[in-house]
């Protein structure tokens, strides 16, 4: 049985600890809708950009000079799973779950087979990936610092993305992070991104209404122009859905765990009294019957 | 004549969207005009200066893009650009100091890669004093 004493300094930490979660709640519910905000005005331009594509794709018939994001290397060896993740923890299950979809997708690969290689965005994905694919990660970047995530941020790890790929490390790369749909709801999301994946249920359709576009240059150097850029975007988008997800993880996560708090303190109150009120009874019982034996 | 509807994308977010009378954009083989109607149409486009024309008389807003892509089709133009900036923001004396720094890191650079960097924003910086004097 726990002493008073004990009993007191339990409940003031667990109150203090409240303080902490509840200021976490605040800052992450003020942060998440600036975060909201960025990630719904960064979605026109990827969904602009990944239209164009996609139809430019279609239209063209891929050639020896069509660049290699949007036709692929030919082989289906290697793959390379881009883990986005956050920087910090305590956002509830965020970064498990982009982990785990990961995770499950580059043990069916091993399972057929093939050679996976991970690249790291945000420093949360690393431990479980190191543990359960030790040497496999080739690279990883995290924004320690920055806090909004803009363009340029976005542009080098692209950068780095698309020079490898040049120089065949991988066949086919996926990007996992989470697509922000409410404060409660983020949904873990697989995403090829090279090569540049066309839509063929609709190739006739997009082929027919395109004919009659121009292109200034021709196709194949607008694409060269575009497909880089494209990647870029993408990227882009997923880290802006990534920062609102995160940002919504935690805001739930911090609010369950206030109210969790809130719950313990009343059962450690209450337990306190119980034994206040025993410890009296107790005292009164030994006045009385001290005073009854004389 | 309907208006042309025109929309100036950034990744960060939609700069502009709105009804114009015309929009003479920088296309990397050369200026392109567009009115409403125009064929549908694709270009890349260079660092420079879009000229945007609210009304048949008025007088143009610019705004320099620094290089991006321009679709025209039958809902109008839409222009992708990296970064966007009206040129009445733009600050000669602030450009000149940016070109010359840029232009010292390319000097200085010791890699391929920073070389490149510079040479990027040197041709940047030179396309935005060429937009912002005339």
């Amino acid at each position: 049985m726990a002493t008073l004493k004990s009993l007191k300094l339990r409940i003031a930490s667990v109150k203090s600890t409240q303080k902490i979660t509840k200021a976490m709640k605040m800052v992450a519910a003020a942060k998440l809708r600036r975060a909201q905000e960025a990630a719904e005005a960064g979605r026109p331009y990827a969904s602009r950009i990944e239209a164009v594509v996609a139809s430019l794709g279609a239209s063209i018939t891929p050639g020896p000079q069509t660049s290699k994001m949007l036709t692929g290397s030919g082989k289906e060896e290697t793959y390379l799973l881009v883990v986005c993740t956050s920087d910090r923890g305590l956002a509830g299950a965020f970064n498990a779950n982009i982990v785990k979809a990961a995770r499950v997708r580059a043990q069916a690969l091993v399972a057929a087979g093939k050679t996976v290689k991970f690249y790291l965005v945000g420093k949360k994905g690393g431990a479980v990936i190191r543990r359960l694919f030790p040497g496999t990660i080739i690279a990883s970047t995290e924004f320690a610092g920055v806090k909004q995530i803009g363009f340029e941020n976005a542009a080098p790890i692209a950068e780095d993305i698309a020079a490898r790929y040049e120089a065949g490390e991988f066949d086919i790369a996926y990007m996992y992070y989470a697509r922000f749909q409410s404060a409660l709801v983020q949904e873990p999301t697989e995403q090829q991104i090279l090569p540049v994946p066309v839509s063929t249920g609709s190739g006739e359709a997009a082929a027919g209404a395109s004919a009659a576009v121009e292109y200034e240059p021709d196709e194949e150097a607008i694409l060269a122009d575009l497909l880089p850029r494209n990647l870029s975007v993408q990227l882009f988008r997923a880290l802006l859905e990534n920062a609102a997800s995160e940002q919504g993880s935690r805001m739930t996560a911090m609010d369950n765990a206030t109210r969790n708090a809130g719950d313990m303190i009343n059962r450690l109150s209450i337990q306190y009294n119980r034994q206040r009120q025993a410890a009296i009874t107790t005292e009164l019982v030994e006045i009385i019957s001290g005073a009854e034996a004389l | 004549m309907a208006d042309l509807h025109f929309e100036l994308v950034s990744p960060e977010r939609l700069l502009r969207s709105g009804d114009v009378h015309m929009v003479v954009v920088p296309g990397t083989e050369g200026d392109f005009g567009v009115l409403a109607g125009h064929a549908p149409f694709m270009s890349t486009i260079r660092p420079g200066a879009i000229d945007v024309y609210e009304t048949a008389n008025g007088p143009a807003t610019r705004i320099f893009i620094d290089g991006g892509f321009a679709e025209v089709n039958d809902k109008g133009l839409t222009i992708l650009a990296e970064n966007a900036v009206p040129i009445a923001d733009i600050k000669a004396d602030e450009v000149s100091k940016m070109l010359a720094a840029a232009r010292e890191d390319g000097r200085l650079a010791k890699t391929e890669g920073e070389r490149i960097v510079a040479e990027k924003l040197v041709a940047r910086y030179e396309a935005m004093q060429a937009a912002a004097a005339n």
